[in-house]
C-alpha cells in the first residue's frame, strides 16, 4: 500500500503546520512567559503525522511528555495548546496540566502523561474496552525508546498479546533518553522489534523521518489490527533536534553528550523538507505553493498564540475544581 | 426493604452482583478473581452470573493492570481490579497515584473521569507476615482525587461497593481479612451508602472511639466492657478515609471531650494521627484529655502466632486507654471479638 498524491499533500500540510507551530512555540518559550517544562518535537513530526494520518474516527491516541506533535497531528487546537503553555484558562487543560498533560478528547487525543510508560498500559486498557465491546476501534500509544526500559512496558506487551488487543504501540526511537545514549541503556545489538516479537506482537521498524513510510506502515498495521491480528509494535527511527527539555540546541548550551555533526546529519534528513522535495519532484506542489502554505500557517499560528497570551489566567477561587 | 443476616463476604458479593446487573460496563479482574475460591467467595457469584467476559483472571502485573483499568475506564468501562493482598498494590501506585487520582483535575475534566474501583484485602489472617497484611489507607488517602473506603460491617460492605461502582472517581475499597466471616443485617435490594459519611455505631457520652475497619468490632467489644466499668463510649466508624466526615468526628469529640483513635496501621503519618490532629486543631477547647492512638506497634508484622498476638491491637487496648482517662487501672482483660480465633488458612 502506498500513499496517493492527495494523501501525501495532506501529510505534507500537517507536517508543515506542526513544524511551524513548534518553531513558533520555541520562539515564544524563550520569552519566559510559558512557565511549563516543554519537550519540543522538532525533527520527529513524521511519526505523529504518518500514524495519526492513518487513523479513523473513533480511534484514540495517548502519548508521553513529548506530546505536541501528536496533539496537533490528531487535530488538537493550537490556540488551546498555546493557552495551556501560557497557563491560561482557555488552555486545553485549563492551566492544570501544562505541556505534558494535554487533552483534545473530541479529536481522539485522549491524554498525555509525563511518567514514562504509563500511557502504554492505558492505551492497552482502552483497546481492551474496544475488544470487550466488539468494536473495530484502535488505541495508539506514542512513546520514546526509554519507555522500552520500563517494567510496565513489558507487562503491557504480555497482556496485549494474551488478549490480542487492538493496540498500536509506536516507539519514537530518537537514540537518547535525556542525555543518556542507547549504549548505556540497552545492550549492544538490541532490537526493540525482536523484544516485542518475543512477547507475541507483530513488529516493524521504519524510517521515522519519512512520513510516507510511516503512513504506509501505519495504514497496513491498522488494517491488520482491525482484522484481529492483535497488538503491533512500530519502531520509528528518528532524532530530536533540540535539547531534551527547552527551546535551545544542545550545542548552544555547551552540552557534549551528542555531537553537532550527528545533529546535522539528521537535519539533512528533515522530515518536512523530504516530503516537500518528494512532492516537488512529482510536480504535485511548487516552491511558491509551499511558501504560501507556510505563510498562511504562520499568520494563523501567530494570531492564535497572540490571542492565547491575552486570555485570563484561571481564577484562584477555582483551585479545587475537578478534584473529584 | 427486607433485611436478613449475611456474612461480610456475601454482602460484598451481593453488592457487586447487583451493581453488575444494573450496569453492563462493570467488569472484574485481578489475580484469582475466577478461581473457585473467588477472593473469599466475593467474586464467585458474579462469575457464575455474568461469565468469564466480565470476571476474568489477570497475570501478576499490578502496574500495567492499573493502567489498563484506567484506559478502559476512560472509554466508559467500570473496571474492578482486585488485589488478594493490598501489599501487591504498591506495584500499582504509579498508575493509581500519578494518573488515576489526577486524571480529572489535570485534564480539567475534559479527558473524562475514571470510574474505576480497586478492591484490596488487608490485615491479619494466619501468619500473613510483613508483606501480606499491610493496611494502605493512609497511603492511598494522602492523595487528592482518590476515595478510600473501609467497610466494617456487611451492610456497609454492600452499600459502599455499590456506591463505588456508581461513583465517577477512582475508589479504593480496603477489606479486612478477618471480617469476611462476620455477620450483620443487610437489605436485600440494591442500595448505596454515601462515600464520605461516617456512621455512629454506638452513642455514648464519656469517650469517643474513632475506629477503622476491623477495629470497629474491637471497639464494640471494648464498649461492652467499658459499660460494665461505668464508662459510656461513643463509637464513630468513619467508613471513608477520603473523603473524611470531619464534622461527624468533631461533633462526637466536642460532646465527649475524650478521643481514642484505633487504626489498623501504624501511627506515624497515619490515619490515627490525622484524626488526632483534627481534634487538636478543631476541638482543642473541648478536649479534656490527651488523644490516645491505638495502632500497630512500630515494627513490621511478624508471623509466629505468639508474636502476632502481641502485635495486633484489640479491644483490651481500647479499654485500657479509655480506663486511663478516668484514672482506672489498666490491664483489664477484655474478650476480643472471636473472629481472629476462628480464622482458617491457608490465606
Ligand atoms: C517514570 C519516569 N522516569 C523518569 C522520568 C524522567 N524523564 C523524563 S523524559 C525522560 C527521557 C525519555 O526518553 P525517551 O523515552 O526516549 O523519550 P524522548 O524524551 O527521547 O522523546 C526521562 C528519563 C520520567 N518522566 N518518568
Amino acid at each position: 500500500m502506498t500513499a496517493d498524491r492527495q494523501t501525501l499533500l495532506y501529510l505534507y500540510r500537517r507536517l508543515s503546520y506542526i513544524r511551524q507551530a513548534e518553531s513558533l512555540l520555541v520562539r515564544l518559550y524563550k520569552e519566559q512567559q510559558m512557565r511549563t517544562p516543554t519537550h519540543f518535537g522538532i525533527g520527529q513530526e513524521a511519526v505523529a503525522v504518518g500514524v495519526c494520518g492513518a487513523l479513523r474516527q473513533g480511534d484514540v491516541v495517548y502519548t508521553h511528555h513529548r506530546s505536541h506533535n501528536h496533539y496537533l497531528a490528531q487535530g488538537g487546537d493550537f490556540f488551546a495548546l498555546a493557552s495551556e503553555l501560557y497557563g491560561r484558562s482557555t488552555g486545553c487543560s485549563e492551566g492544570r496540566g501544562g505541556s505534558v498533560h494535554l487533552t483534545a478528547r473530541e479529536s481522539g487525543f485522549i491524554a498525555s502523561s509525563a511518567i514514562l510508560g504509563e500511557m502504554v498500559a492505558v492505551a492497552a486498557g482502552s483497546a481492551l474496552a474496544f475488544k470487550i465491546d466488539g468494536e473495530t476501534r484502535v488505541a495508539v500509544s506514542f512513546f520514546g525508546d526509554a519507555t522500552c526500559e520500563e517494567g510496565v512496558f513489558y507487562e503491557t506487551l504480555n497482556y496485549a498479546a494474551i488478549h490480542k488487543l487492538p493496540v498500536l504501540l509506536v516507539c519514537e526511537n530518537n537514540l537518547y533518553s535525556t542525555e543518556s545514549s542507547l549504549s548505556v541503556r540497552q545492550p549492544p545489538g538490541t532490537d526493540l522489534c525482536a523484544r516485542a516479537r518475543a512477547f507475541g506482537l507483530s513488529a516493524l521498524s521504519v524510517d521515522g523521518n519519512d512520513v510516507e513510510a510511516v503512513y504506509n506502515a501505519a495504514e497496513e498495521i491498522l488494517q491488520n489490527i482491525r482484522a484481529g491480528v492483535g497488538p503491533t509494535f512500530l519502531e520509528c527511527r528518528t532524532y530530536r533536534w533540540l535539547e531534551h527539555v527547552g527551546p535551545n540546541y544542545d550545542h548552544d548550551m555547551g552540552r557534549t553528550y551528542r555531537q553537532r555533526a550527528e545533529l546535522e546529519e539528521w537535519m539533512a534528513r528533515c522530515p518536512v523538507k523530504r516530503c516537500a522535495a518528494k512532492l516537488m519532484e512529482s510536480q504535485a506542489i511548487s516552491e511558491q505553493e509551499i511558501a504560501r502554505i507556510e505563510a498562511d500557517f504562520d499568520a494563523e499560528l501567530e494570531a492564535a498564540a497572540a490571542k492565547a497570551r491575552q486570555q485570563p489566567f484561571p481564577d484562584a477561587s477555582d483551585l479545587f475544581r475537578n478534584v473529584w | 426493604m427486607s433485611e436478613r443476616n449475611l456474612t461480610y463476604r456475601e454482602a460484598l458479593s451481593e453488592g457487586l452482583v447487583q451493581a453488575m446487573e444494573r450496569d453492563d460496563s462493570i467488569f472484574v479482574t485481578g489475580i484469582a478473581v475466577d478461581y473457585s475460591s473467588g477472593i473469599f467467595g466475593t467474586t464467585s457469584e458474579a462469575l457464575r452470573r455474568f461469565g468469564p467476559k466480565r470476571v476474568f483472571d489477570a497475570p501478576a502485573m499490578e502496574n500495567a493492570l492499573a493502567g489498563i483499568a484506567i484506559g478502559a475506564a476512560a472509554m466508559g468501562k467500570r473496571p474492578v481490579v482486585v488485589h488478594p493482598r493490598a501489599d501487591f498494590a504498591f506495584l500499582a501506585m504509579d498508575q493509581l497515584v500519578n494518573l488515576a487520582a489526577k486524571w480529572k483535575y489535570m485534564f480539567a475534566g475534559r479527558a473524562g473521569s475514571l470510574p474505576l474501583v480497586v478492591r484490596a484485602v488487608i490485615g491479619r489472617g494466619w501468619g500473613q507476615g510483613a508483606t501480606h497484611s499491610q493496611s494502605l489507607q493512609s497511603i492511598f488517602a494522602h492523595f487528592p482525587g482518590i476515595a478510600v473506603v473501609m467497610p466494617a460491617s456487611p451492610g456497609d460492605a454492600k452499600g459502599l461497593t455499590a456506591a463505588a461502582l456508581a461513583a465517577d472517581h477512582p475508589t479504593v475499597i480496603l477489606e479486612y481479612r478477618t471480617l469476611y466471616e462476620s455477620t450483620g443485617p443487610v437489605a436485600e435490594d440494591y442500595y448505596r451508602e454515601e462515600i464520605g459519611r461516617a456512621r455512629t455505631v454506638r452513642i455514648g457520652k464519656d469517650v469517643t472511639i474513632v475506629a477503622a475497619s476491623q477495629l470497629v468490632l474491637e471497639a464494640i467489644a471494648a464498649a461492652k466492657t467499658l459499660a460494665d466499668m461505668g464508662i459510656d463510649a461513643e463509637i464513630v466508624d468513619p467508613r471513608s478515609i477520603r473523603p473524611l466526615d470531619e464534622s461527624a468526628i468533631l461533633a462526637s469529640v466536642r460532646k465527649t471531650g475524650r478521643l481514642i483513635v484505633a487504626d489498623t496501621s501504624w501511627s506515624l503519618c497515619g490515619f490515627a494521627s490525622e484524626i488526632a490532629a483534627l481534634a487538636a486543631e478543631r476541638a482543642f477547647a473541648q478536649l479534656r484529655a490527651p488523644v490516645r492512638r491505638i495502632t500497630l506497634p512500630d515494627c513490621p508484622a511478624p508471623v509466629s502466632y505468639k508474636l502476632e498476638e502481641a502485635f495486633y491491637p484489640g479491644a483490651a487496648d481500647i479499654v485500657n486507654a479509655a480506663a486511663s482517662f478516668f484514672g482506672m487501672a489498666e490491664g483489664k482483660e477484655t474478650a476480643s471479638n472471636k473472629l481472629v480465633g476462628e480464622f482458617k488458612g491457608p490465606y
